[in-house]
């Protein structure tokens, strides 16, 4: 692919703050038109990569181009293309909806910021408050007034720094819905979050940051299947069986949870070995309630990369 | 074109600004009337009591109850710009193709139009109270030129401490030394009847000179050296707070 075809082409990208090195060589492409996830916990460096990308923040060095333009050498350009949805909340709390994205429209030097302001507020579902405050608002209402701010001027790419962190799971649902839509007008939306059940539902492709590398690429789909192996949910009626059933499992890695009655056991995946864990339960005389087998989510991919990074390190 | 985009942002900016301070009846009861009530108190509960010479009260309080009103105005800037600069509305705005100056620029724009309608305000009431300026027109217009002057000059400094303070609490401290500053100088009472060592102090300070500028111009003086002292005291605090405000600000847009 031609590099001018990367919404977002990142190579080698380093940042320190003082004495904490954040970035440490940080690689990877943004398909244009795609939806791209930045995924990594708390304090990861996934603010720190957006900023850089806004052009808030100066790298240490590598480059990071945005629609083949570099960040540092042109920012002003890379500016009329990007818009940025920070981690806080920044529409003004004292301005009504209509009034913040009446503001932003004119910062933008958009002609009509009147009609701008009114498509957005209906596209957001928000014409029933539009000329309330910011500070009566609901949180997944600010969230939404803040996307829609950020869409005034049609920016080609879109940043979004963990659009649905603190929200309730109706108004995160909502917001997704929002974000699959933008997706599908043909922009590039680039996000960041803490959730893999974020990630796995809105991007088409996932980067996972952890200590100042990206050390997991590809589709949900493609992470999922670098876990060949599975776990099991073995439920059973009471807690003695459970507790006799994870001493037997110890092997296969069980962990218990005692308010459900359950064991996840983790397995290759393969009949054999399913057969045998089966087996030694019925020689044990234990009962298995229910059986499941569950398929690997994000959350055990990140896990297990996680790990074995740490015992690859030590 | 570059101008005309720096005009306009600073304008949408500055407008916002101004809507903090119009919406919100905390500033305006601090900022317009506060200070009507401290002019109503002194002059109508202590003024009996000041001995001003034969300069009527009000007369003499007026400039100290002007510039009281501009220190306590400008720590809200301060207040707003710390809040933009910790809640990332800074950052947002500059990840946008808008005239970077126009973003502090909005703030002193905003600052300078709220302190002149509140200025305007207790010029009102002060009339009402019997104050009779004999100031020619160049007497108003330098005496008008000084609080523009130090309208800005306190602006700067609130921009600096706005922009320097870690938390939203601590933005607006610095406008109680201003206030204290005023209350140790001749705005209230003449510095014959204090202390040594604080007359001296109050001598020195550039609040006296801020004062007695305005109230010997608008009182039908003619320009002298208190008034150079007072241009040139705002002048060297522009300068300094500017170039102090501009170096925090890329520090902490960093
Ligand atoms: N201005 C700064 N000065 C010093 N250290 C900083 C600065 N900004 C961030 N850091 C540090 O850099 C690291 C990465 O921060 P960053 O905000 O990019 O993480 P994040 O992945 O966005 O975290 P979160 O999920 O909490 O938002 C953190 O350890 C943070 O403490
Ligand atoms: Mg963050």
């Amino acid at each position: 692919m031609k590099s001018n075809d990367w919404a977002i082409e990142v190579i080698g990208l380093k940042k320190s703050y003082k004495n904490v090195e954040v970035l440490r060589g940080v690689n990877f492409t943004v398909q244009k038109g795609s939806t791209f996830a930045l995924l990594g916990s708390n304090g990861a460096g996934k603010t720190t990569m957006i900023k850089i990308l806004a052009t808030l923040l100066q790298p240490d060095s590598g480059s990071a181009k945005i629609n083949g333009d570099d960040v540092t050498k042109q920012p002003e350009h890379i500016r009329k293309e990007i818009s940025l949805t920070g981690q806080s909340v920044t529409a003004d709390y004292i301005l009504t909806g209509r009034e913040n994205l009446r503001m932003m429209a004119k910062l933008r030097h958009l002609p009509d910021p009147d009609k701008q302001a009114e498509e957005l507020l209906r596209r957001f579902d928000l014409l029933d408050a539009a000329d309330r405050r910011i500070s009566t608002y609901s949180g997944g209402m600010c969230r939404r007034l803040d996307l829609a701010m950020s869409l005034l001027g049609n920016p080609s790419v879109i940043f979004l720094d963990e659009p649905t962190t603190g929200l309730d799971p109706q108004a995160r649902i909502a917001m997704w819905d929002m974000i699959k839509d933008l997706a599908r007008s043909g922009v590039t939306v680039f996000l960041t979050t803490q959730y893999l059940e974020e990630a796995d539902h809105l991007a088409d492709q996932i980067a996972i940051l952890h200590e100042g590398h990206i050390v997991a690429t590809g589709s949900p789909a493609e992470l999922k299947n670098r876990l060949p192996r599975g776990h099991i949910e073995l439920r059973f009626d009471n807690e003695s069986t459970l507790n006799q059933a994870r001493e037997l499992f110890k092997e296969f890695n069980a962990t218990a949870d005692s308010n459900n009655l359950t064991l996840s056991v983790i397995t290759d995946g393969s009949t054999r070995q399913m057969l045998r864990l089966l087996t030694k339960a019925a020689e044990a005389d234990i009962e298995i309630a229910e059986f499941a087998q569950k398929l690997p989510t994000l959350e055990d991919v990140f896990l297990a990369i996680v790990t074995s990074k740490k015992e690859g390190s030590k | 074109m570059k101008l005309i985009h720096f005009l306009g942002d600073t304008a949408v900016m500055s407008g916002r600004v101004i809507r903090h301070s119009t919406r919100s009846i905390d500033t305006i009861i601090t900022v317009i009337a506060m200070p009507i009530m401290v002019m109503l108190l002194f002059v109508y509960i202590f003024g009996g009591a000041m001995n001003t010479g034969d300069v009527s009260y009000i007369n003499y309080i007026l400039p100290g109850i002007l510039l009281f009103c501009i220190a306590s105005g400008v720590a809200y800037s301060s207040l707003r710009i710390n809040n933009d600069l910790t809640k990332g509305v800074f950052e947002r705005f500059h990840s946008m193709p808008i005239a970077k100056a126009s973003i502090l620029g909005g703030h002193v724009v905003a600052s300078l139009v709220f302190n002149v309608v509140s200025l305007l305000a207790i010029f009102l009431v002060a009339f009402g109270m019997g104050f009779r300026p004999q100031a020619d027109v160049l007497g108003w217009v330098l005496a008008i030129v000084i609080l523009l002057l130090s309208i800005l000059a306190f602006t700067w400094i609130a921009v600096t401490f706005g922009l320097l303070a870690k938390s939203y609490e601590g933005a607006g401290v610095f406008s109680y030394i201003l206030l204290l500053l005023l209350f140790v100088s001749s705005a209230f009472a003449p510095t014959d009847s204090m202390p040594a060592v604080i007359r001296v102090f109050a001598e020195y300070q550039p609040m006296t000179p801020l004062i007695e500028s305005i109230r010997s111009l608008l009182l039908g003086g003619s320009a002298d050296k208190t008034t150079l002292a007072a241009v040139l005291w705002c002048l060297a605090i522009l300068g300094i707070f500017c170039a102090s405000a501009m170096r925090v600000y890329k520090r902490r847009m960093k």
